[in-house]
């Protein structure tokens, strides 16, 4: 873990409301993993407050990407950062997605920005693995293929792709997914996770799954982001540092 | 090396200088010590210790206010036997004071967990927690009941010799009253203060935005709060105070120094930089000598009103 500040080079908006921002970094992209996050104050001043976690999107060489869309105070103001101003950075953090497994393709599944993750994946999977991604969204607007191979679309209101989500989307590649040995990866809202979760005991699919919560620190000393384990009773499991990335079958989703 | 004195003293306490780490922001040591170097500071105080271990709240167990945060949760910890198997050989390499919160649901707990703990030398003073807004468990809220605290010290001093803490609530009307009461009782100091209770909801689904409802008010939000509770127990009662709430630099410390603190504990600044404790240790002492102080203690209550 290192604090570090790290100068932003380009602030690109990829999507209607979705934003790239790279920054120069040699020594995060020498040792962060795909999956893992980043946690980044955005001012010095007292508002907003607490850092802000963003998985890592992708990695360039020296460079390194983050994928957000302005929710808040905080992500207004990471939009608006001047080019050449430096990036107070906590991380990396979290474990990152196993690449690792007796799997030849790998099946990536995402709804809205939790597409943030998979670019780097992608990269780092590149000529080992097979890749299909199943990225969803509630509008086209909001199904972000930046940087992804062999994509399914969907989307809610059909604006894009199949129409639907991307859970009903995997059902109908069924067949197609059952006769590949493969290995999910999986970003996005609870709701879909939570579909997810159902599809793959179903299936008997195996699925490492990045989740989210609300934490202060991203370092484990907050206690602030517990999720609930499926083998554990007696004590919550911490998104921060067990997690982000979980095997979907060890966490209640 | 320049000759000023940092250091102060809590009781039978000494600390090389007035920054101690709160309770709940540093867990058991080991993840601070990747930012900061403990040896550094004036003390630590572990995460509440309860004599079993406790899960803690379900999420969502913190939310971001202006300037500050809520959270409730819930006294998540190990438990006193799992702390001193497992994390007290990590803390024992340091050669920081270690300051052992306890938080309890009985009189009896409070006591129980005391005396388990005093036999372990690496612990060098206890800081005693009836001011957690965020249990409910049996109904009680002891920071709010003088007897209650007067009690708890009481029994507490009864197993122990070593330093007494009893950390304060906000949320009562005179704070100064329950100062005098630990004192009374055999407390050593008092720390000022624990969170204030508050509360946030969604607009939307109007639900609360923690689990709990209520949660602990932290942060540069509650600063004002706490400078003018640490002032009112240092005009009404002799008792070296810790001072906590909202500390973000050293300009705070300091001025918690004058307000009438002894020392002080970093909390939620911990969270957003926690290599900030140690360079906040040395920014005192430059102030120390840019300002000709040569002994940081005569700060202390030194206001002028």
């Amino acid at each position: 873990m290192l604090i570090i500040n790290s100068p932003v080079e380009e602030i690109i908006e990829i999507n209607r409301h979705i934003y790239l921002l790279k920054v120069f970094s040699p020594q995060l992209t020498s040792i962060i993993k795909p999956g893992q996050f980043l946690n980044i104050r955005v001012t010095e001043r007292v508002y907003p407050l607490l850092r802000r976690p963003f998985s890592v999107c992708d990695v360039e060489g020296n460079h390194l990407y983050l994928m957000f869309n302005i929710l808040g105070e905080g992500t207004n103001i990471l939009a608006h950062k001047p080019i050449g101003s430096d990036l107070d950075i906590l991380g990396p953090l979290g474990n990152g997605f196993n690449l690792d497994g007796d799997y030849e393709t790998a099946v990536i599944v995402a709804g809205g920005l939790g597409a943030a993750p998979f670019p780097y994946l992608t990269r780092k999977l590149k000529g080992m693995k097979n890749i299909l991604s199943f990225i969803g969204g509630r509008t086209k607007d909001d199904v972000i293929t930046y940087n992804l191979k062999n994509v399914k679309e969907a989307s809610d209101d059909g604006s894009l792709g199949f129409r639907g989500n991307v859970v009903q989307l995997l059902n109908q590649n069924l067949e197609l997914l059952k006769a590949k040995k493969i290995k999910m990866f999986a970003c996005g809202p609870t709701v879909m996770l939570r579909a997810l979760k159902e599809f793959c005991l179903k299936n008997d699919f195996e699925c490492e799954a990045s989740t989210e919560c609300a934490m202060a620190c991203g370092f484990g000393i907050c206690q602030g982001c517990p999720i609930e384990s499926t083998t554990e009773s007696d004590r919550y499991l911490l998104v921060c540092k067990d997690g982000p990335v979980f095997n979907i079958k060890d966490v209640v989703i | 090396m320049s000759n000023v004195d940092l250091s102060v003293k809590i009781g039978s306490l000494t600390l090389r200088n007035p920054i101690m780490l709160a309770s709940g922001t540093v867990g058991y040591g080991n993840e601070m010590a990747e930012f900061t170097d403990l040896n550094k500071l004036g003390g630590i105080v572990t995460k509440s210790l309860s004599l079993k271990p406790r899960k803690g709240n379900p999420p969502q167990r913190i939310v971001e206010t202006p300037a500050g945060m809520l959270n409730a949760i819930g006294l998540a910890n190990v438990g006193v036997e799992v702390f001193l198997k497992e994390k007290i050989p990590f803390l024992r390499q340091f050669d920081v004071p270690l300051i052992c919160n306890i938080a309890a649901s009985t009189i009896d707990e409070y006591v129980e967990c005391t005396r388990i703990l005093t036999t372990e030398d690496t612990i060098k003073a206890f800081e005693i927690n009836v001011s957690c807004p965020n249990v409910k468990e049996g109904g009680l809220s002891f920071g709010n009941d003088l007897n209650s605290v007067a009690r708890i010290t009481e029994k507490v001093r009864a197993v122990t010799d070593k330093a007494i803490i009893i950390k304060l609530s906000p949320n009562v009307s005179y704070i100064a009253e329950f100062a005098k009461a630990v004192k009374e009782n055999g407390a050593d100091a008092v720390s000022a203060i624990n969170t204030l209770v508050g509360a946030a909801f969604n607009i939307f689904t109007r639900k609360p935005k923690i689990h709990n409802v209520t949660g602990g008010l932290s942060g540069p939000a509650i600063k004002p709060v706490a400078i003018a509770k640490v002032l009112e127990i240092s005009r009404q009662v002799d008792i070296p105070i810790i001072g906590i709430g909202g500390i973000m630099d050293w300009k705070d410390v300091i001025e918690f120094m004058i307000a009438g603190s002894s020392a002080v504990q970093i909390g939620t600044l911990n969270f957003i930089d926690p290599s900030a404790p140690g360079k906040i240790v040395n920014q005192l002492e430059e102030h120390c000598i840019k300002n000709g102080i040569e002994k940081i203690s005569s700060l202390i209550a030194s206001y002028q009103l």
